[in-house]
């Protein structure tokens, strides 16, 4: 594929808002999930909360679209001086030519959980207040996005579970290659709610603890909410030598179960070697891979399988989840965020809260930063219904693209 | 914009009305009269036999109107790359779901949570079809199919793949249908080929454009294109069965979104 350049990105989770709180937090080790205490939850278990978010207001005209997902757009998109550079794309390319493509999974679900426990106790009804096409449905954060820029161009968002905003890369790909786009706002937003704490709860993969991913004793997952963005552009002739370029992606499907994934992580190695193979790249020249590591016992399986298969076992690897939460419909941005402050800053990142390195994964698994200069890394998504999407980023002045 | 061109090689549909696609063309054209009746789902016989227990009717929506397409566009599917871009997604599932959670006993049913992805029905597909191809799953609101339309184009286009876009609605109960008044389950699936084959239908060139959406002059089917986000293709299907039927090429305006149309010439293979 012909690289693509991410001329400015942001990212807000429970380590910080915007890069420079992300970097730090990174560098740190900050440890910021906490035992749950969201809304009414009454669970056993760990979240990464974005502190702040009752206090976002929406813009006068866009009240309608005011709901926890939106308000987490809204803070992360004024992060990073990210607002401004999209109005200067806008004035270079016209409104009309920049795309909108946003992952979530779950919108603003919360609204709607709030909405039935305030049903009309005679008529059942919901209330007045509760505006569906803004809040719950699944286009809603990208619909807002659109419209906080006052962009004109195509937009969708991309729901598919856990690798929605890594998909997101693909499809302003396609877009930016076909001339529909000179450019793309893509990125992806989730934010907590009943049904996923719930739901992750019914299917036991809920740890009581912070997440381990790829510990021995993993024993599921912690929730949290993040939202990253990009602006994803044709590269300019003469790059910044600190410039992230997209190098290479891969897609696939299991075609296996709902919500395991395939023992052996066919998919998965599927989704890795064309990311590879896009890149014209073999899996030596990758120096570092950011897992989906979600910290499930059967994701973190897989996902090592496969990467056994298609990588060597000294590739060095590690979960950003331990940090952030598992994000979901947003993890993929944001995970691709934290590989361009890997490859720009010259480390790499260690898995947080693991303590013992299950040895069946077989994996050169990092407990710790270290600095180590860094031309291409990788970066895993997978999702319910056996969706897979893996990334190739590089960072411009090891790669020699000037 | 650049035009997008490709070729229509299969087509499924089912709604109120409409058994499928082959039934249907008629109907679009008028040599036929619409019948409002119920949409009958069939029973996914390609699901195995848990996967079929767990199927809801967006997944066997789904599954009947891309198998019909696939059919007609003699295809074989285990590495064919697919679209689904839904309006809302499985609406009885998410009142479920909304509805225990707003109860004292908080325990949803791990089949409900995994159905309530809007990929569920991706899942299910890939599964009945061995298909380990990419599915991108989309959503627009009322906007879902031209949303899917585009970015199948941009696959066949850039990536020089055939490409299989289904979009489909089912219906919320109370309360949430009087915010969400999707009357009945409708399903609509297209095979997208990048070359001619024996089997296309029609091409098609795709582009942008600010003009107004084209409505349809018969109520009954103009009430079918506006009550479903997936119905807003029917002028697309009726521009096709024209042009198969009397080799004239048909210039259509698709809805998409509020300020953004899709322009698409279709033209008799």
């Amino acid at each position: 594929m012909k690289p693509l350049l991410l001329s400015h990105f942001t990212a807000t989770s429970c380590i910080g808002r915007g890069l420079s709180e992300t970097l730090n937090a990174l560098q740190q080790g900050l440890h910021a999930l906490k035992p749950c205490d969201f809304e009414t939850v009454d669970l056993q278990t760990y979240i990464g909360e974005v502190e702040g978010l009752d206090t976002v207001k929406m813009p006068p005209h866009m009240q309608a679209y005011d709901c926890r997902n939106n308000r987490l757009a809204q803070l992360a998109m004024m992060q990073d001086g990210f607002d401004q550079a999209v109005m200067e794309a806008a004035q270079q390319y016209g409104r009309d030519r920049i795309g909108v493509f946003i992952g979530t999974s779950t919108s603003g679900i919360l609204e709607t959980e709030i909405a039935f426990r305030n049903r009309d106790m005679e008529t059942g009804k919901l209330p007045e207040d509760f505006i569906y096409p803004k809040t719950q449905n699944t286009y809603s954060v990208a619909d807002f996005t659109r419209h906080y820029f006052d962009l004109t161009g195509p937009a969708f968002a991309v729901s598919s579970a856990c690798s929605s905003s890594a998909k997101v890369f693909g499809t302003a790909r396609r877009m930016i290659e076909a001339g529909v786009i000179d450019a793309a706002v893509i990125g992806g937003v989730d934010t907590l709610c009943l049904t996923t704490l719930y739901g992750f709860n019914s299917l036991g993969l809920l740890s009581p603890q912070a997440c381990r991913p790829c510990d021995a004793e993993r024993d599921g997952i912690s929730i949290g909410e993040a939202a990253a963005f990009i602006l994803l552009e044709r590269p300019t002739e003469q790059l910044d030598d600190d410039s992230i370029l997209l190098l290479g992606l891969g897609e696939s499907s299991d075609a296996y179960h709902m919500s395991s994934p395939h023992p052996e992580g066919l998919g998965a190695q599927m989704a890795m070697q064309q990311a590879l193979k896009t890149a014209a790249l073999t899996a030596s020249d990758i120096d570092y891979i950011n897992l989906h590591g979600t910290s499930t016992p059967s994701n973190d399986a897989a996902e090592a399988k496969a990467v056994n298969a298609v990588f060597n076992t000294q590739v060095p690897c590690s979960s950003s989840k331990g940090a952030t939460g598992h994000t979901l419909g947003a993890a993929g941005a944001i995970e691709a965020i934290i590989c361009a402050l890997a490859l720009r800053h010259a480390f790499i990142p260690g898995g947080l809260n693991t303590q013992h390195i299950d040895p069946q994964l077989n994996i050169n698994y990092q407990l710790e930063n270290k600095p180590q200069t860094l031309k291409r890394v990788m970066s895993n998504s997978f999702g319910f219904g056996g969706t897979n999407c893996s990334l190739v980023l590089g960072l411009a002045k090891q790669i020699g693209s000037n | 914009m650049t035009v997008l061109t490709a070729y229509i090689s299969g087509i499924g549909l089912l709604g109120p009305g409409l058994s499928s696609w082959a039934a249907s063309s008629a109907i679009l054209k008028g040599t036929q009269p619409y019948e409002a009746n119920k949409t009958i789902i069939p029973a996914p016989e390609l699901l195995p036999a848990a996967e079929r227990r767990r199927a809801s009717n967006i997944v066997k929506l789904s599954l009947a109107t891309s198998l019909e397409a696939l059919a007609t566009a003699d295809m074989l599917t285990t590495d064919l790359p697919s679209v689904f871009s839904f309006s809302n997604g499985d609406g009885l599932n998410c009142h479920s779901i909304c509805e225990c959670l707003a109860s004292e006993d908080r325990e949803i049913s791990p089949t409900r949570f995994h159905n309530s992805v809007h990929n569920a029905v991706a899942g299910y597909w890939s599964i009945a079809t061995k298909n380990m191809a990419t599915s991108s799953v989309l959503c627009a609101y009322d906007g879902s199919f031209g949303a899917g339309l585009l970015d199948a184009m941009t696959q066949v286009v850039v990536d020089d793949t055939a490409c299989i876009l289904m979009t489909s609605d089912t219906p919320y109960p109370e309360p949430m249908h009087s915010k969400r008044p999707i009357p009945d389950n409708f399903g609509m699936a297209l095979v997208i080929t990048p070359q001619i084959t024996a089997q296309s239908i029609a091409k098609i060139s795709v582009d942008v454009t600010q003009e107004a959406a084209d409505i349809f002059s018969d109520p009954l089917l103009e009430s079918l294109r506006s009550h479903y986000p997936s119905g807003r293709s029917l002028p697309l299907l009726q521009a096709i069965a024209f042009a198969q039927s009397q080799a004239q090429s048909k210039r259509v305006i698709i809805d998409y979104l509020e300020d953004l149309r899709l322009l698409v010439e279709v033209t008799p293979c």
